[in-house]
């Protein structure tokens, strides 16, 4: 579904990704682990196209979609959950959730009854803004608003960022099910023993170049990823 | 009282075009947080633009429109061949590069049109109505309606339609609305074109009332800002009430005080507000702005 060759991106003069080369294949999860400044979020968003690419191919369904405006990208069927939620503060729940559908023809209610049968918290809150809601149910938020988009391949920037254990099993719990509902998911994680635990092939970025790719079960028990990224 | 209705009758005429010149600030400053000082010069291109085609024998409703149409074509001008090549520059450079604009249209405009004042004949008669011992014009009726229905229709915009909130959720987090798929390029030009439209429609229907010459705008610009200020800068709601507000002011002002004063009750009321309630009067939710 999704391939990338010798993909290099800058900020300035300084190269962040160097010549990253990453596929995934339609239906799986795919993890990017890595360490903070890894290049892990440049990366995704490089591939929805709000971060230019400096040099290297993105393939997108076969097409190159490096040039893509960043629009046209979710048109296609790209969406991304930021990091850091990036939910609109002073609209409402439901607001947020519609506007994650401003690219479709037709937005069907269908897909908002999903999302809210998904996470049943944001139709309870649906009135209220986006900025009142706590940290997990942004990031709910934050997945919701880019299902809306109903999207081929769902690009997931640290869904678990600063929520309590029992909200990142929650989380990637939806992921799991996305994947059984057919949905291609790109998963990049700090939390590398969960995202590795559901995926199924792993990538881990260090400094902007891939360094160990595999599956996840096989790199979840790599000696190197264990010291590195596991603590262990 | 009959003097004291007088004054508030002038003043919410005025007012009402200084709110209409501030919704114009808040929409470009809601979606690009940009303060754009050309806002005046839209006033100025709707009345000067219906004068002179007025002049040349086109029918005063046929010239309005097109007046407002070029000045939609300005803003629309403005921000591809000021804003957007400028953009990732900083804020301040955004705003003196609009100042920069704001003097290059009042040039070009010295040259297109004149140096002299002008008018339009009132649109529905100059026999003014007696309301309660004091008079209205009916031009004012027309400004104040307009300004109503103006402001109705802006609201629907931006809270009924899917492309409205797209312009809320713009100004609200940029990166996330280009995430969902909206091109913040034609947003941005969506609220330039609006404004400027917004802006030619208070020139039209003021300008019976108020005169128009080349370099109106300044004023009207001060004051517009002045208003969006005391609303709280990027409240729609706040640019209304704070125009009212400058205007009865400055209606008060010069007729209590001295009309020799009348321009300065605006800049007293800004540096009023600047020194103690900075935010202005609506202006809570700007907290991450600062």
């Amino acid at each position: 579904m999704l391939t990338v060759e010798k993909l290099c991106a800058a900020y300035g003069r300084i190269t962040v990704l160097h010549d990253v080369d990453l596929r995934v294949e339609t239906g799986e999860i795919v993890a990017l682990v890595g360490s903070n400044g890894a290049g892990k979020t440049t990366l995704l968003r490089t591939l929805s196209g709000v971060q230019p690419a400096a040099s290297g191919r993105i393939l997108f369904e076969g097409a190159p979609i490096e040039r893509t405006t960043a629009h046209a990208r979710v048109a296609q069927g790209i969406a991304q959950s930021p990091e850091g939620r990036q939910v609109f503060g002073p609209l409402s729940v439901e607001d947020n959730l519609r506007l994650g559908a401003f690219r479709r023809r037709s937005p069907d209610r269908d897909t908002l009854a999903y999302v809210y049968e998904m996470f049943p918290v944001l139709a309870e809150k649906r009135r209220i803004a986006a900025m009142s809601l706590s940290g997990g149910q942004q990031q709910m938020l934050a997945i919701g608003r880019a299902l809306m988009a109903a999207p081929k391949l769902l690009l997931l920037d640290e869904p678990s960022l600063g929520l309590a254990p029992l909200l990142v099993d929650q989380i990637l719990g939806a992921v799991v099910k996305l994947k059984a509902e057919g949905i291609t998911v790109l998963l990049v994680e700090q939390n590398a023993s969960a995202a590795l635990a559901i995926a199924d092939r792993g990538y881990v970025l260090e400094t902007g170049r891939v360094v160990l790719e595999g599956r996840g079960a096989d790199l979840l028990a790599d000696p190197k990823v264990k010291e590195a990224y596991l603590g262990l | 009282m009959a003097e004291f209705l007088q004054l508030v009758f002038s003043g919410l005429t005025v007012g009402a075009v200084y709110a209409l010149v501030a919704l114009g600030f808040t929409l470009i400053y809601n979606a690009s947080d940009v303060i754009n000082f050309a806002q005046g010069d839209f006033v100025m291109i709707g009345g000067m633009g219906t004068v002179f085609l007025a002049a040349a024998g086109i029918a005063l409703p046929l010239a309005a429109l097109i007046a407002i149409v070029g000045a939609v074509l300005v803003g629309l001008l403005l921000h591809r061949l000021a804003i957007e090549p400028a953009r990732g520059a900083s804020p301040v450079a955004l705003i003196m590069i609009t100042i920069g604009a704001s003097i290059f249209i009042k040039g070009v405009a010295q040259i297109v049109f004149d140096k002299q004042f002008h008018s339009l004949p009132a649109f529905s008669g100059d026999a003014p109505i007696a309301v309660g011992g004091a008079t209205i014009l009916p031009q004012s009726l027309w400004v104040l309606g307009v300004a109503l229905a103006l402001f109705v229709a802006l609201f629907l915009f931006l809270e009924k339609t899917l492309l409205g909130k797209a312009l809320l959720a713009t100004a609200a987090n940029r990166l996330a609305a280009r995430l969902v798929g909206v091109n913040v390029t034609i947003i941005l030009a969506l609220a330039f074109g609006v404004s400027a439209a917004i802006g030619a429609i208070a020139g039209v229907v003021v300008t019976p009332i108020t005169l128009t010459r080349y370099d109106v705008g300044t004023l009207f610009a001060l004051k517009g800002f002045a208003a969006a200020m005391v609303g709280g800068m990027g409240n729609p709601l706040g640019a209304v009430v704070g125009g009212l507000l400058i205007g009865l002011l400055e209606a008060f002002g010069a007729g209590y005080i001295s009309s020799t004063y009348k321009d300065a009750v605006a800049f007293v009321v800004i540096l009023l507000v600047l020194f103690f309630m900075p935010r202005g009067l609506f202006g809570g939710r700007s907290v991450e702005r600062v």
